[in-house]
């Protein structure tokens, strides 16, 4: 069952990953990577939010091992650092590896304190 | 050889390359299966092996440590073979996108460091913060450089 909730998490995260970044990408022609650094941080929240409320374990599988899991990366967000380095942007590859860190801390840190505060 | 136009920053979709930027379009049903799938067996594996090795939340987290270090290690060689020689229109949504974005995770590594921190124990977050990023980014580096020399090798071979 638990496998199953995983799965079913994955499936729908690591498209709506790729179609973000699709998404986020048409509306802004930068080189900097916000795609990726907006599922991270969305999926940091969320992930925060669930590890704050007792959830059940099929909760935990589903939302956070499967979904959260698939919707963010680390492949990405190391392999576009290398990228922006490689062609000379070392401020964005910088930015991206630093900037991901804090909000991505910052984003559970929220997710946690406000699903805390919600469920009392 | 690859015009500026193959200039790639963002290896799930990046709509500076031409065939990113089409190959929904082109294959909307068989994109987002092939990454769905990739996406679960990812997970997966990163789920099984978080299980084989649990940590408790004071404790290093040695298993999405090494999932995030092996992923990173795995996409630095995927990229360099599939810029080399360019592949099917599904593969690098399949192994880059679902196998290897479903594997590797960043909201696991947040979570528990915000939650080492929480439980009184911040050295191990520090520890933990940083040694995911500079193992993640010589992980990819190493990953692309053991590629790319094994390509050119073969390119070598290949004349001889």
């Amino acid at each position: 069952m638990t496998v199953l909730l995983i799965a079913l998490g994955a499936a729908l995260g690591a498209p709506l990953r790729y179609l973000t970044d699709r998404a986020v990408q048409a509306r802004d022609d930068s080189p900097f990577p916000w795609g990726t650094l907006t599922v991270n941080v969305a999926g940091s929240l969320l992930l925060g939010a669930v590890a704050a409320v007792p959830a059940s374990p099929a909760v935990t599988a589903l939302v956070g091992t499967g979904f959260c899991g698939a919707l963010t990366t680390w492949s990405t967000l190391s392999y576009e650092t290398l990228r922006l380095h490689r062609e000379g942007a070392r401020g964005h590859a910088l930015a991206n590896a630093l900037g991901s860190l804090a909000a991505g801390l910052t984003a559970a840190t929220v997710g946690y304190a406000l699903a805390g505060a919600v469920t009392g | 050889m690859t015009g500026p136009s193959e200039f790639r920053v963002d290896p799930d979709v990046d709509l500076h390359v031409p065939a990113d930027r089409r190959e929904l379009a082109a294959h909307p049903v068989a994109v987002l299966g092939v990454i769905a799938a990739g996406g679960v067996l990812g997970a997966l594996a990163r789920a099984g092996l978080q299980a084989a090795f649990p940590h408790e939340p004071t404790g290093f987290p040695w298993a999405t440590f090494g999932i995030n270090l092996g992923g990173c290690l795995l996409i630095g060689a995927l990229m360099a073979v599939l810029t080399a020689r360019p592949p099917g229109p599904l593969v690098r949504p399949f192994l880059g996108v679902g196998v290897l974005g479903g594997f590797t995770t960043f909201s696991t590594y947040a979570v528990d460091t915000q939650r080492a921190i929480a439980a009184g124990a911040p050295g191990t977050a520090l520890a933990y913060l940083a040694a995911t990023l500079a193992g993640a980014l010589l992980a990819v580096w190493a990953g692309d450089a053991v590629a790319g020399r094994l390509l050119a090798r073969a390119r070598v071979g290949a004349v001889r």
